[in-house]
């Protein structure tokens, strides 16, 4: 039900928390005093109710909800999957039994680039990044016993998004559970790929127009499903700054919004299930800072540019995923507490999902132990630590505000440098994104290798004996198996079917319907990761990154 | 056989190799051997042994170095070594970055790697290290 954005101020703050359901538990200290659900000034100044606010009201600078983590705590969403579909589903069911709240599936290299496990590419890369994914069948294996109706799924996949949808929407159907029940999410943000994590298929333009696809149809047929995660997180892992990774992440979102208006769909049709995915750095303040900006900015343009009028189009939700590339291979021990810092700020930073990394990541996937203390890390932030207790604790330090207008005030600069190049695939084009991120690469690993930036362990605290961890052991058998199982499914299906699917594919791929009813007849029948991309490759083109030389 | 003298630059090929598109490492070691005087070609990612070994022999390089996230260091490695040597570019130094067990380093020496880079190098060593390497 659409919510009226004109509503505002402390009364509707006070009343929209009184309407709302608590969690059953008590909101006091462990001394046992209560705690306000919100705290702020005794007399708001006006640039205060302009610029703050409250939760769950515009500009939602303190928070989406009225109430915050007192309704609900965030999803404790362990990123999961190597190796064979079944020992996902062993990881996923191991992950629900320790507590986790919703899953979120990592797929292999072959998969996210779009080829099949008996690739000649795939050779040695096959299940050891995330799991391998050829055909639908993979997909019932991962949730074999775990029923989608009652568990948010998120994906973590790219340039295949639209396919391995298609492969949750088959599985799905093949579980009996209607799509209009299913909840979690597709990351499916093509944008950031050419930006940062370089895993694209074809050119930007027709990319786009499959994000578009996939946004649209859910909206009409997975409505509590969101279509994309708009992700800073990987411009940041990149060496992007915090600002960067704002403002890089904000413009590809405002990307998918006027390319799906273009597409002729309303605004508050789709926008209320469109997300984000950011970074959990080292820098605390900045961190939150990052947050807060970011939801002030999402709904000053959504609200004065997008003409937005269902407040839920306004507000922008967020996982989060405490920083890989902080993590040290020296001391690995010691990752433990950077995770725990990382977690305090996105929570406190009011994220709806959050995925903690395990202290093993830099040597390899993580172990069950290592993963165990990763997820107990947000288990102990949200039930000890009593910052959950109310809505943006932090609101009103003097230097977190100031924090939040800075951040603001430079992701608007990107994003009005980006429509001075031309707009985002000219910004592409012209190396905008990719430049800077490189720029705040090197500068940064000039401040560690100078000593400027201490990391601990690494260029000071340096311990003489590495402390050795248990890691994460591969069975190499699993690729010849992965294999066979895809041999067997194309021995036994139709294959004048999959041919004529495929066809299908390609014919809708050159015109300007959207894609997704002909990629999941493509999945029913059968039709590989691979066979489908290439399908797609042979109208949209491949896109190769010009090689460096100077 | 190339040498680098005080008036021809060092000659880098970098490549990634494999599936894995993560490139902050090799772009930020790109960037410092060029500021270091060094030439330097990135040959970019996806690229097989093949073309790899191709850029090095095209490149006249002196030094190759290849990033590897992973874990296909110990298959990836012979067939990098046996595929320089073959085009009588034994001379050329292999130097390998990124996620490779301490344990594994010493048996990918063996095999014929000149150095490995693992995580916490600094710029200022990696660049040191590959001016003395090509002067020996």
């Amino acid at each position: 039900m659409a919510t009226e954005i004109e509503t505002t101020g402390y009364d509707a703050w006070r009343e929209a928390f009184n309407q709302s359901r608590e969690r059953d538990t008590s909101f006091t200290t462990a001394s046992g005093r209560a705690i306000e659900p919100l705290y702020l000034p005794s007399d708001p100044s006006p640039e205060y109710e302009r610029s703050l606010g409250y939760p769950g009201q515009h500009p939602f600078t303190r928070g989406p909800y009225a109430n915050m983590y007192r309704g609900r705590l965030w999803t404790m969403r362990q990123f999961a999957g190597y190796g064979l579909p079944e020992e996902t589903n062993r990881r996923f069911k191991f992950l629900l039994a320790k507590g986790q709240t919703g899953l979120s599936t990592a797929l292999d290299l072959p998969t996210l680039m779009g080829l099949d496990s008996d690739d000649a590419r795939a050779v040695g890369e096959v299940g050891r990044l995330g799991t391998a994914v050829d055909v639908v069948d993979d997909f019932e294996r991962i949730f074999a016993g775990i029923n989608l109706g009652e568990v948010s799924v998120s994906m973590t996949v790219n340039a295949p998004a639209a396919i391995i949808l298609a492969y949750y929407l088959v599985a799905a159907e093949r579980q009996d559970v209607p799509w209009d029940r299913l909840r979690g999410t597709l990351q499916n943000d093509i944008l950031k790929e050419y930006h940062a994590q370089n895993e694209y298929v074809y050119p930007p333009a027709p990319s786009v127009r499959l994000v578009i696809d996939t946004i649209e149809f859910c909206t009409r047929h997975v409505p509590r499903f969101h279509a994309v995660s708009i992700s800073g997180y990987h411009i940041r892992e990149a060496g992007s700054t915090a600002a960067e990774e704002l403002g890089f992440a904000l413009a590809d979102g405002f990307h998918y919004v006027e390319e799906t208006l273009a597409r002729g769909l309303s605004v508050d049709e789709f926008a209320p299930r469109l997300s984000f995915f950011f970074n959990a750095h080292n820098d605390f303040f900045e961190e939150i800072a990052k947050y807060r900006a970011a939801r002030r900015i999402w709904a000053r343009h959504m609200r004065d540019r997008y003409g937005a009028k269902d407040a839920r189009s306004c507000t922008m939700r967020f996982h989060a995923q405490t920083s890989g590339v902080s993590l040290q291979a020296q001391q690995p021990q010691i990752n433990v507490v950077r995770v725990a810092y990382q977690a305090l700020a996105a929570v406190l930073g009011g994220c709806q999902s959050l995925h903690t990394n395990s202290r093993d990541e830099t040597l390899s996937l993580p172990t069950e132990e290592a993963v165990t203390i990763a997820l107990r890390t947000q288990q102990v932030l949200a039930f000890e630590t009593g910052v959950v207790n109310s809505s943006d604790p932090l609101g009103g330090s003097y230097q977190l505000e100031a924090l939040t207008d800075q951040l603001e005030e430079e992701a608007e600069e990107i994003l009005g440098e980006v429509e001075r190049q031309g707009g985002m695939i000219r910004a592409i084009e012209n190396g905008y994104f990719r430049r800077r991120i490189a720029e705040s690469a090197f500068q940064y690993q000039r401040e560690v290798d100078a000593r400027r930036k201490i990391i601990v362990g690494v260029n000071d605290f340096v311990d003489d004996q590495p402390l050795a961890i248990p890691t994460l052991e591969f069975d190499s058998a699993m690729e010849q198996a992965q294999k066979d199982n895809l041999a067997r499914v194309k021995a036994s299906r139709d294959g004048d079917a999959v041919q004529r699917t495929l066809a299908e594919v390609r014919r809708v791929a050159a015109g300007r319907e959207n894609l997704m009813p002909a990629l999941l007849e493509a999945a029913r029948h059968h039709a590989s990761v691979g066979e489908t991309v290439d399908a797609l490759a042979d109208v949209f083109g491949r896109y190769h990154p010009a090689s460096q030389r100077r | 056989m190339s040498k680098s003298s005080p008036s021809r630059p060092i000659r880098v090929v970098l490549a990634k190799i494999g599936l894995d598109g993560h490139d902050r490492g090799i772009q930020v070691v790109a960037r410092a051997l060029r500021d270091a005087g060094m030439e330097v070609i990135y040959t970019g990612l996806w690229q097989t042994p093949e073309e790899v070994v191709r850029a090095v022999e095209d490149e006249d390089a002196d030094v190759l170095g290849i990033s590897l996230l992973s874990g296909a260091h110990m298959t990836l490695v012979p067939v990098l070594v046996e595929q320089l040597r073959q085009r009588s570019l034994g001379h050329v130094k292999l130097v390998l970055g990124g996620i490779i067990p301490e344990g594994d380093i010493a048996a990918i020496e063996v095999m014929g790697v000149a150095k490995v880079f693992t995580p916490g190098a600094s710029l200022r060593e990696i660049a040191a290290y590959v001016t003395q390497a090509v002067a020996r």
